[in-house]
């Protein structure tokens, strides 16, 4: 599929991936750029910018709980990989596939499943309301659903093996002589974990990180379903504007929250970024 | 009574999934020697070198070091240090954060380490290198890292598990020898795993060959190339001509339908032993003087002498002589009384056979093999 073209004086070779880029990548971001710098007419203006100041408490409520799912995550998934990269291999292809066997459902599915779970007639109160009527006692159930709590959970739940995949990658990849070296040389088990597994893991723990933070602080449907609707976030903010749900369709408004929110995520993987380097690990723990 | 003992290994067992690696092992190490564990991979050489270390615990037997047991004591509270095969420096450490990795454990001051490690840099020979990266060093610069490291906290025993395996051939020369050098300034023990004769038998005070989990022999590189104990040993360490024997009294053996003199004594009479000749002790006369008369078969110029293979009555033997012989010429041999010496029939006997399969090509694929074996057993 590739060819030769000349663009200007330089021959440029077309990959099919170049192409890809183009049509996928390249074009929907420039037009995302043009309606954020435009108004309904398509004359310039930076008019559109201003509503991120508006909606700024939205913003941060968004980058809080995406930060919150992510420790979270990041808690639960260390010692998940770790115990994983310790056990023998039949298990370690066993718990690979339980933890994947997930995300072959859709997205959608598991987070309503949630909701069955979570909600006033749902899965855990109507168990508590029998145990509670066998005691004789009155019982009205727990707000389980509908708070920030749930959405975080459905952040934590959706997202979780993005997190435990790399970090349990960059632990296998860990030479076992180099903890025998570590041991050999005087270590005790916590300072073989502190100073070898735990620096040499740092590239699986970013590349985990982002790809947990980046989808809790875009996503609208989580919020919706396990949210209630109650907290906005920025996600369903965007979403708003081009579907108009909330009466409004302004895709200029809507780009330019989307570009805000693409910034900051750059930013914050550029810093990720040089953490890892700083790190100095070779190979590192990316899938 | 053995003096000045720093290991002692009492009746050592281990097994692996049912398979027994080391069976009954034997040994004791004095302090302040190069002791060498050779034999090919799978032997248990290297399973013993990680019992000294705490690696792995052995399945019977005791441990004693400086007359103490030291089963179930963890790596990181026995006085030994290893160097690993492939090195196992800390890649997000440079080198001077390797060297100072066992220091710093010891909760050693800031001066104190800095001088420590810039110390260990020179014995090294690596002055200079402190802040690079240990992914920029050659092979060689991070063998001499991790020898540094190793030594750095003052060990009492450094144990080293084919350190010089993955060098090309000069360098590994070059390391034999600051590796020897190393060790006599320190007058510390170092015990070094090796399928590498040659290097076995020019650095060692004493060889420990060893061959399915038992000990063959334990000696001076000296004793252990004149006086091999059985056949393996013969055959592992050097060329040999591994010949079916009759020992007719004290001093005399026939083998080859001639009838030899020789300096062994001590065996039956007519007891069948194994007689073992090594190829530059074979002398080349001509075809009527020879004790033993034979077809040259095949010629290979190796430098310093030819490589002759000879037929003599269906057994080739290999020769070395600085004389040109030419293929298919007939010519005489002669062998002297001390180039004879005679084994005790073993499990080993008949298993080498004669040179007809002989060839280079053949030992470096098996030492390719051996090389691979040896990372897989290191693995368990």
């Amino acid at each position: 599929m590739s060819k030769n073209v000349t663009i200007g004086n330089k021959k440029v070779t077309v990959t099919p991936f170049a192409s890809w880029m183009v049509v996928f990548v390249l074009v929907p971001m420039a037009l995302v750029v043009y309606y954020a710098f435009t108004n309904a007419d398509g004359s310039f203006t930076v008019e559109n910018l201003k509503w991120i100041y508006t909606y700024r408490s939205t913003m941060f409520l968004s980058l809080r709980l995406a930060f919150i799912a992510t420790v979270i995550c990041l808690l639960l998934a260390y010692p998940i990989a770790y115990s994983m990269s310790r056990a023998s291999e039949k298990i370690q292809r066993n718990a690979t596939l339980i933890i994947m066997l997930p995300m072959w459902m859709n997205f959608l599915v598991r987070t309503y499943s949630w909701m069955t779970i979570l909600e006033n007639n749902g899965l855990i109160n109507s168990a508590l309301r029998t145990i509670a009527g066998m005691l004789g006692t009155d019982f009205d159930g727990f707000q389980l659903i509908n708070n920030r709590g749930a959405i975080v959970l459905g952040m934590v739940y959706n997202f979780l093996p993005y997190m435990i995949l790399p970090i349990y990658t960059s632990l296998t990849k860990i030479d076992n002589s180099l903890l025998e070296a570590a041991r050999d040389l005087g270590s005790n088990g916590f300072h073989v974990f502190k100073r070898v597994i735990l620096p040499l893991s740092v590239p699986g723990i970013i590349s985990g990180i982002t790809m947990v933070f980046i989808p809790s602080i875009s996503t609208f449907i989580i919020s919706r379903i396990l949210g209630g609707g109650k907290d906005y976030l920025i996600g369903d903010l965007i979403e708003d504007y081009f579907l108009g749900n909330s009466g409004v369709v302004n895709y200029n408004v809507g780009a330019a929250l989307s570009m805000v929110l693409m910034v900051l995520i750059l930013i914050a993987t550029f810093f990720m970024n040089r953490v890892d380097k700083d790190a100095k690990t070779s190979g590192g723990g990316r899938i | 009574m053995k003096d000045n003992v720093i290991i002692d290994l009492k009746n050592i067992s281990v097994s692996f999934d049912g398979e027994q690696i080391l069976k009954n092992i034997s040994l004791y190490i004095r302090n302040g020697e190069f002791i060498t564990f050779l034999g090919p991979s799978g032997c248990g050489k290297t399973t013993t070198l990680r019992i000294i270390a705490g690696f792995l615990e052995p399945d019977g037997g005791d441990v004693i070091f400086d007359n103490k047991r030291i089963n179930g004591v963890p790596p990181h509270k026995r006085e030994v240090n290893t160097i690993f095969q492939r090195y196992a420096l800390f890649p997000h450490l440079n080198v001077a954060e390797n060297i100072a990795f066992g220091l710093k454990l010891k909760k050693m001051p800031k001066s104190e380490i800095d001088q420590k490690v810039s110390d260990m840099l020179s014995l090294v020979n690596l002055k200079g290198f402190e802040h690079r990266n240990i992914n920029s060093l050659s092979g060689g610069q991070q063998q001499r890292v991790a020898i540094a490291r190793a030594l750095a906290v003052d060990p009492k025993v450094l144990l080293l598990d084919e350190p010089l395996g993955a060098l090309d051939l000069k360098l590994r020369k070059d390391m034999q020898n600051e590796l020897k050098k190393i060790q006599q300034r320190l007058g510390i023990t170092f015990i070094y795993v090796t399928h590498d004769q040659e290097e076995a038998l020019s650095m060692s005070d004493t060889i420990v060959v060893m061959d399915s989990g038992k000990i063959q022999q334990i000696g001076s590189p000296t004793d252990i190339y004149n006086e091999p104990k059985n056949a393996f040993v013969a055959d592992f360490i050097g060329e040999s001509n591994i010949v079916d024997g009759i020992m007719k009294e004290d001093k005399v053996v026939e083998f080859s339908g001639h009838v030899f003199d020789c300096l062994d004594s001590g065996f039956a009479k007519n007891e069948a032993v194994d007689v073992v000749v090594r190829p530059e002790d074979v002398d080349v006369v001509p075809l009527e003087q020879g004790m033993l008369t034979g077809k040259v078969t095949s010629v290979t110029f190796k430098g310093v002498h030819y490589e002759i293979i000879v037929d003599i009555g269906g057994f080739l033997w290999m020769i070395q002589s600085t004389d040109i012989q030419y293929e298919g010429s007939e010519i005489g041999l002669v062998i002297e009384p001390d180039a004879i010496h005679i084994m005790k029939k073993s499990e080993y006997s008949g298993t080498f056979g004669d040179f007809s399969s002989y060839s280079d090509e053949f030992d470096e694929l098996s030492d390719v093999n051996a090389g691979i074996d040896a990372e897989d057993s290191d693995d368990e």
